[in-house]
């Protein structure tokens, strides 16, 4: 929030991430209903209302809900099977839960007044942990030892293909990083510009163009939240596809 | 809370107040992570109990319906193709069937006609023959007529004359004369 005093603006753009008790008191221990809880049950609930409420008439001819999600079913079941072919389709209600979860808590954290999720390393690291582990632990029980042959390059010369190892092992292990870093650091960057700009609203002179701008970049986080949502399913489809394809890369 | 308080000291220094990332505040971490599992938890219960199956029968219940839909516009097609046929077929056989019937009429009427005329022609040719023997008796009748006539007027005028009517001989002169 942007509070104009005596010595200026005080703009808090980081403010909005902190995770506090929903019920008083300072203390966090792992139970804690916070604000964190709040958002991921408001997100949830949202998607058991599109995905519960929304589809119980299972009309051939579907409603409006009905028909947002089967869009969003559809448009995840059909990115699995491109990318990872037919064999990664079982996988698919994990990798629409992932995205569910990453697109609905990005859309409500565009609200105005409410907390992010995903604009947490804390999340997005363990949601990217959680693809990482579970995708190099499918690809050992499917492939065995087979699977480290995808770090020998083959269709390198030999001489080279030591180096290109160690290359694809280290890009291996950045990919949780990345994978993570990427959709918190969007997220988390767009909102605070969004509060730094806002800030400048309290000027009366740049109020005109801190409302246009406003809207502008808001309607550009919208675009964001969908992108990233988009980006952190896609990559696990890739990455799911190392695990569970033949051909290696 | 403690970064609230820091805001506020750095706030007395003006708007470039060192904020500090909630998101590296490591004591938020386990409630964060496990707020997460459980969401995620619910959301795969969503997805795995509800959402996917329901969804994928509605999609497979909808492209069952729109294939049969598809197979029936293309049976009734087909059939409407089939009676368009027949009814092409049953025209032809109708027309095929008037011309012969209408043929048939033709011929009968001219046979009809035919025999009628003939009758007609035949009775007319009867009556002909009738009328002429009638009229040769008529004019036979009337010969008869003529001579005795003649004879009895040829009679008459040499008596007037004063002769004496030889009845033998005149009625040869009569005769001869009517001859000639």
């Amino acid at each position: 929030m942007a509070e104009g005093d005596a010595t200026g603006f005080v703009i808090k753009p980081m403010d909005q991430f902190i995770v506090k008790p929903l019920f008083g008191g300072d203390h966090i221990a792992w139970y804690t209903v916070t604000n964190v809880t709040l958002w991921m049950a408001i997100a949830v609930v949202t998607i058991a209302a599109l995905f519960m409420l929304g589809t119980r008439r299972r009309a051939i001819v579907p409603s409006r809900s009905q028909s947002v999600a089967e869009l969003i079913y559809g448009f995840v079941h059909n990115m699995v099977e491109e990318v990872t072919g037919h064999e990664g389709v079982k996988y698919f209600p994990y990798v629409l839960t992932l995205f569910l979860f990453i697109l609905f808590s990005n859309l409500l954290g565009l609200l105005p007044g409410s907390f992010t999720t995903t604009s947490h390393v804390a999340v997005t690291v363990v949601l990217a942990m959680m693809v990482f582990v579970g995708v190099t632990v499918l690809g050992f029980v499917k492939h065995g030892i087979g699977f480290l042959g995808m770090f020998w390059v083959t269709s390198a010369p030999l001489i080279i293909r030591p180096i290109l190892a160690v290359i694809e092992i280290i890009s291996y292990f950045v990919r949780p990083v990345s994978h993570s870093i990427r959709l918190a650091g969007n997220l988390m960057a767009g909102h605070a510009v969004i509060k730094v700009i806002a800030g400048f609203a309290t000027l009366v002179v740049a109020s005109p163009i801190v409302i246009g701008a406003v809207t502008a970049i808001y309607a550009l986080e919208v675009l964001v939240a969908c992108v990233q949502a988009y980006v952190f399913t896609i990559l696990t489809c890739v990455y799911l596809r190392d695990a569970v394809g033949d051909g290696h890369h | 809370m403690s970064t609230e308080a820091v805001d506020a000291t750095a706030a007395a220094h003006g708007a470039t107040a060192t904020v500090k990332m909630p998101q590296l505040d490591i004591s938020t971490f386990d409630n964060q992570i496990f707020w997460l599992l459980v969401a995620l938890v619910a959301i795969y219960m969503i997805v795995t109990r509800v959402a996917v199956p329901r969804i994928g029968a509605v999609l497979a219940e909808r492209r069952g319906t729109i294939t049969n839909d598809l197979a029936a516009a293309e049976e009734l097609k087909l059939k409407a193709v089939e009676a368009e046929t027949a009814y092409n077929k049953a025209l032809a056989t109708a027309r095929a069937e008037a011309a012969k019937i209408v043929a048939a009429a033709k011929a009968d009427i001219e046979a009809d006609l035919a025999k009628a005329s003939a009758k007609a022609d035949a009775q007319i040719e009867a009556k002909t023959v009738v009328s002429e023997q009638r009229i040769a008796d008529i004019r036979a009748g009337a010969m008869e007529s003529v001579s005795e006539v003649a004879n009895d007027t040829a009679k008459e005028l040499v008596a007037v004359l004063g002769g004496k009517a030889d009845a033998k001989a005149i009625t040869a002169a009569v005769t001869a004369r009517m001859k000639g």
